[in-house]
């Protein structure tokens, strides 16, 4: 796998407390069609309205986060993203965002499918379960990892799909996804090497 | 807020039926100021049994507007920064013409002579009195129940003169379920010997047919939970039953007195032609599909349904909103959680206030 990652800058500001969001915030050019897939409360969909211009839609299953949404004026639909993307028309969205919601779903490669069906282009950011800091707590506590990045008890996680950057690279070559770009994170920081290991965040831009 | 009535007059209305009306009077009431560009406009659409006075406090009867916990200062519609205006439907009873208004060519009231009338009348004549008032394009559209039918027509019909739409506990097609229950109440009414083919006007109406339609009705609006809570088994006034059919219970107290309230403000053919309007209303009609229906739509939607609304269920709602997003429209929509039934959309209203504020400010902010 190729960590060549895009950028000379090391250092991520933050958008909205998020590290990804900045990445997401740099990719998405002004007065672009987006959909974010488990949008939450829609600010990065508001920050990218009111700073981009764009066209903003989401799509969100906790109907009081659908509400905060709304309320902030963004266009949010209550629904559940494994089987709410099938009215859309093919090509609708220039960009579909799956922020750190593709390891929540039922399907995720069925959800992957119908983010590249919907939008030209596909960002997915997800928590890297391959950190290195998530293999050592496994190793040493014997129990399912909880770190600052899963801090869930397998109970009450609402992940049910955990991968890591080389699975996310892996499907991407399988399902013959073009990987326009890749960005691994680190806190504020790109990781440049070993991202498998390094990143606690990866952000992928693919395309069909 | 005293608000006073306003009317205007037109010299014709032509009708999906074919028919014509001539010399058709429109009641109408406004709230707030129109701002000198024009683009601050919102026309709140009535229910069934609804009227114009939708906010304020009436000059005339003192009583406070059927949205007024929705329009006024500083509330969702905010008459502060908004203009809203709210008509009586085509058909009704409260100052637009309807069958109970004199027929011009006979000089008696029209009776059943009146013509059929459909949610598309409702809404051609309402643009003439948008038309009238010098409004190019209206922020937004929005009503519940049949009101939402009519937002759904505006955004349909005048997608030029809609900026966005606010559909609320609505459909954009009556069920059998929905047909059914507006049966009844048409059947109650025809079966009141008092109705006379509803030559009535001058004499007796038939209060007790249109008493046990307004029943019917209310039931309709509530829930189970609802009326469990407002009423319970609870009896009226007594600790024992009557073994009698006098009021025992206080539900069928409550219904009879909403019943006998509802024969002094509204008119008995008022409440056949209208609810055979709604019958009608199939956006779908003449079109194949629904999406096919929506594709002149350009408006930005906010779609809202209420969980316990078992008369105009989410599914309905849910229809709408999936036939706009295969239009690839911009549409929100919600699920309410609400124990208020249908009723939810006039009573309810702190959680739809939050979301029709934030909607309408940058429906608006994107405007200017």
């Amino acid at each position: 796998m190729s960590a060549h990652a895009a950028g000379k800058q090391t250092f991520v500001r933050e958008l909205l407390g998020r590290s990804d969001y900045a990445i997401i915030g740099e990719i998405v050019e002004p007065g672009a069609k987006v959909l974010d897939l488990g949008c939450g409360e829609g600010e990065l969909l508001q920050w990218l309205a009111e700073n981009k211009g764009v066209d903003a839609r989401g799509v969100e299953i906790s109907g009081v986060k659908v509400q905060r949404a709304i309320a902030r004026g963004v266009s949010v639909f209550q629904g559940d993203i494994d089987n709410g993307l099938a009215d859309y028309p093919d090509s609708a969205f220039d960009y579909v965002i799956l922020s750190q919601t593709l390891q929540e779903t039922r399907h995720p490669l069925s959800v992957l499918r119908e983010m590249l069906r919907v939008g030209k282009r596909g960002i997915v950011a997800f928590p890297n379960f391959g950190h290195w800091r998530v293999r050592v707590n496994m190793l040493l506590s014997g129990r399912a990892p909880r770190t600052s990045l899963f801090p869930y008890e397998w109970y009450e996680s609402p992940n049910i799909h955990f991968l890591t950057v080389h699975d996310f690279e892996t499907l991407a070559a399988a399902e013959g996804l073009v990987v326009e770009r890749r960005y691994f994170l680190s806190g504020h920081r790109k990781m440049l090497r070993l991202p498998n290991l390094m990143a606690e965040v990866a952000v992928f831009l693919v395309r069909k | 807020m005293i608000v006073e009535a306003n009317s205007v007059r037109f010299d014709s209305l032509s009708l999906d039926s074919g028919a014509a009306l001539a010399q058709v009077e429109v009641a109408y009431e406004t709230y707030g100021e129109l701002n000198a560009a024009k683009s601050n406009a919102v026309l709140a659409l009535h229910a069934f049994s609804g009227d114009a006075h939708a906010a304020g406090i009436s000059h005339e009867t003192g009583k406070p507007g059927w949205w007024d916990n929705m329009i006024g200062p500083g509330k969702a519609f905010d008459t502060n920064r908004y203009f809203v205006i709210c008509q009586n439907v085509l058909g009704g009873c409260r100052g637009t013409t309807g069958p109970s208004s004199i027929d011009p060519r006979t000089g008696c009231p029209y009776g059943m002579a009146f013509p059929v009338i459909t949610i598309s009348d409702m809404v051609r004549l309402q643009k003439m009195v948008i038309d009238s008032l010098g409004i190019e394009r209206l922020l937004t559209v929005t009503g519940g129940s049949m009101g939402g039918m009519q937002a759904l027509e505006w955004a349909v019909a005048y997608p030029d003169r809609v900026v966005s739409a606010i559909p609320i506990a609505s459909t954009t097609r009556h069920s059998a379920q929905q047909i059914a229950f507006n049966e009844v109440g048409r059947q109650a009414i025809m079966a009141d010997p008092d109705w006379n083919g509803g030559d009535y006007y001058g004499r007796q109406p038939p209060a007790r047919g249109l008493a046990v339609a307004r029943m019917v009705g209310h039931i309709t609006y509530m829930s189970d939970d609802s009326m469990h809570e407002k009423f319970g088994r609870r009896l009226r006034g007594k600790d024992n039953f009557s073994y009698g059919f006098d009021v025992d219970f206080e539900v069928e107290s409550y219904l009879r007195y909403r019943g006998s309230q509802f024969v002094n403000r509204f008119d008995a053919n008022s409440y056949l032609y209208i609810t055979k309007a709604m019958d009608y209303f199939d956006l779908t009609n003449g079109h194949g599909s629904l999406a096919a229906a929506l594709a002149p739509a350009r408006a930005r939607f906010l779609v809202i349904s209420f969980s316990s609304d078992w008369l105009y269920p989410s599914y309905q709602s849910q229809e709408m909103v999936r036939a706009l997003r295969s239009r690839n429209c911009d549409v929100a929509y919600v699920e309410l959680e609400s124990n208020y039934g249908h009723d939810s959309f006039l009573v309810d209203v702190a959680e739809q206030t939050s979301l029709v504020r934030g909607f309408l400010a940058s429906t608006f902010e994107k405007l200017s």
